[in-house]
């Protein structure tokens, strides 16, 4: 059984929602990404998402654009992401870690050598969000190939057709984008989610995560009501931003911990 | 029988709709309400219409042959876009984009733009059909291009200068997504080149088919055949894509795509992906030849042309490059601006420094060839946002 069915499985038995924070792979240094990690576990996070830094993120708002930039700035890549994962599961072989970035890195890199990479190094679940059901043929393949879960997003603008396309080709759990924008906008809607979220269920049996625009402990809390998972990243990225690199660890697991407090409330 | 795009809109492995999910339903929106009109009588008669008598097609041809003459070669013919309202061959797509968006009832329209000149043409049409329109424009090329930026203003539009990135043109098509996926029911994106997730790459190369179907035409009238070889400057490929189209099943016209070689190739400070061989990769909603580095992060370009000035190109030069339909070739920033000289002193006329590419290879092939052999360039683009850009060059302030 995956990390994530494993995580979502015991989080559904103890009746509590994930806490799936994201944030930049070497944002704003290679170096803190491990400690990061294990920061986040430590403080309540479930699943991460790790982001790979892409010089053209399409989706994403000034935030995390800003840490693409400094992650790249600092010579990440693809393949250093990967080290790191494997560096992380040296200590922690249960916290389900799912990559999230745009295609083209990992096309350059080949999906298959990717994948096999994933799963030796220790990846749980791929996000690529320039990749549709419809282009994710290959991807879905070798990512089967390897037991690496590829993760779709739905829209609030994804009709019952297309949910019914992710339906079928995601694994692990859905990632529900809570608004229409990029990522780190602050206009989320929770009566649209409270009524998108039953009709996702009719589909999809997976756990469904809602992330985008997602700021505080108060909306994780009311977000984590309606769903399995809360993501939350341009926050936290934020956060990385605004501290030091000597406050940085322990403003993060305190960010961490308020928003696990929060979800953990009944 | 060539038959491209598919149904899925790939033009063989190229193409695609690599979009994130929030935008997926709209260009499902776009593609079927694009099926739907382009066939529709009154649709066709409205852009016949708008092409006629707001734009002032046909675009003439003309004998460039004083030019020719001192080349001492091929005969060289210009088809001359530059002449259309709003001075380059934009207007073509943007009439047809506006004229489907008021038919999807979108108010709004955003554009990206690298040189100017689509977003000039988009700022027209804006203001034409009564339209709120936004243009996201890098940083750089708003100080390229300042007469362009002017006139946008001057038009209605608000012109959002981009920080991001390059700032220059792929930086402005990230942005452009941004905006869409934020107002993506209320805002029609009026994409620039034959480039993006399908239907983009088909819809923008059958309005910009016009100049290919009005030249084969206009050449049987003046020189009693097809030329010998038709050339257009690539950088995403619309202008090319619209003079080449019609001419893939004249198998004895030969098809010459024309990209920025910058400093040189060799030199690794270009914009030509499909000459430099780049590696296929996946940006703004397509697959194509793509200038990236070995971790897949897409490279900063060098043009002297802000509008030939980006990293990847449309599916189907990508295509045509495989199949061997059409040759594709580099022109360096040097030799586009000897080109542009020639073609103001030897025939009144000023180029934009992107079509002096197009013009420029021309200009090197004719000498080896007979002199009744015909070269088609297509002129895309007048030189006039090129002022300043050009007298820098020359090292004279304006």
């Amino acid at each position: 059984m995956s990390r994530i069915q494993t995580t979502f499985d015991k989080l559904k038995q103890q009746q509590r929602r994930a806490l799936i924070p994201f944030f930049t792979a070497g944002d704003p240094k290679p170096a803190i990404t491990v400690p990061l990690l294990h920061a986040m576990v430590a403080a309540g996070a479930d699943v991460i998402e790790l982001g790979v830094p892409f010089s053209d993120p399409m989706a994403d708002g000034p935030t995390i654009q800003r840490a693409s930039e400094r992650a790249l700035k600092h010579g990440m890549s693809l393949r250093g992401v990967l080290d790191m994962v494997a560096e992380f599961r040296k200590q922690d072989s249960t916290t389900p870690l799912v990559l999230m970035g745009y295609g083209n890195p990992i096309e350059a890199m080949g999906w298959e050598t990717f994948a096999r990479r994933c799963a030796e190094v220790g990846v749980d679940g791929v996000l690529t969000v320039d990749f549709p059901p419809e282009e994710s043929h290959e991807a879905f393949e070798h990512l089967q190939a390897h037991g690496i879960d590829p993760i779709f997003l739905i829209a609030p603008t994804t009709n019952e057709a297309r949910i019914e396309l992710v339906a079928r080709l995601a694994r692990g759990y859905v990632y529900y984008v809570s608004l229409k924008g990029v990522t780190g906008a602050g206009n989320l809607d929770l009566s649209d989610i409270a009524h998108k979220i039953p009709q996702l269920r009719k589909h999809i049996r997976l756990p469904i995560g809602v992330g985008f625009g997602i700021r505080d402990a108060a909306t994780a809390h009311a977000v984590s009501k309606l769903c399995d998972g809360v993501v939350v990243g341009s926050r936290i990225v934020q956060e990385i931003e605004n501290s030091s690199e000597q406050k940085v660890l322990e403003n993060v697991a305190k960010l961490v911990r308020e928003l696990r407090v929060a979800i953990d409330q009944a | 029988m060539y038959n491209f795009p598919d149904s899925s809109g790939h033009f063989g492995p190229y193409g695609g709709i690599y979009m994130a999910e929030t935008l997926i339903p709209a260009v499902e929106e776009l593609r079927s309400q694009y099926l739907r009109f382009r066939d529709d009588a009154e649709f066709k008669a409205e852009f016949a219409y708008e092409l006629k008598h707001y734009v002032g097609r046909p675009s003439p041809i003309y004998h460039a042959k004083r030019l020719s003459d001192d080349l001492g070669g091929a005969q060289i013919y210009l088809k001359r876009e530059d002449l259309n309202h709003t001075g380059a061959h934009k207007i073509n797509n943007a009439i047809g984009q506006a004229l489907l968006a008021k038919r999807m009832g979108k108010k709004r329209v955003i554009a990206e733009t690298g040189a100017g000149m689509h977003g000039v043409a988009t700022a027209t049409v804006a203001a034409r059909f009564g339209m709120e329109c936004v243009v996201y424009m890098g940083a750089e090329d708003i100080q390229r291009q300042a007469p362009n930026v002017f006139r946008m203003k001057l038009l209605g539009a608000t012109v959002v200068p981009v920080e991001s990135g390059s700032k220059t043109l792929k930086d402005a098509c990230n942005e452009a997504i941004r905006d869409w996926v934020t107002n993506v029911e209320s805002t029609f994106y009026i994409f620039g080149t034959a480039a993006g997730p399908h239907p983009y790459p088909m819809m923008v190369r059958d309005f910009q088919c016009v100049i290919g179907n009005e030249a084969k035409v206009q050449m049987p009238e003046m020189i009693g055949r097809q030329p010998d070889a038709v050339i257009a400057c690539v950088g995403g490929g619309s202008n090319a894509i619209g003079m080449f189209y019609p001419y893939i099943e004249e198998k004895n016209v030969r098809i010459i795509g024309v990209e920025a070689g910058g400093h040189g190739v060799g030199s690794g400070a270009h914009a030509a992906p499909l000459t430099a061989n780049a590696k296929v990769g996946v940006l703004h909603g397509n697959k194509v030849y793509l200038m990236q580095d070995e971790n897949g992060q897409i490279i900063e370009t060098h043009s002297i042309s802000a509008g030939l000035d980006y990293p990847g190109v449309g599916p189907e030069h990508c295509l045509l490059k495989d199949l061997g339909r059409a040759e594709y070739v580099a022109i360096t920033d040097d030799e586009a601006l000897a080109a542009f000289d020639a073609l103001c002193r030897f025939e009144g006329i000023i180029p934009a420094l992107e079509s002096s590419h197009a013009l420029a290879h021309a200009m090197k092939i004719a000498p080896g060839m007979a002199r009744d052999k015909v070269l088609l360039v297509n002129l895309s683009g007048r030189g006039d946002k090129d002022m300043n850009t050009v007298a820098r060059i020359k090292g004279i302030t304006l």
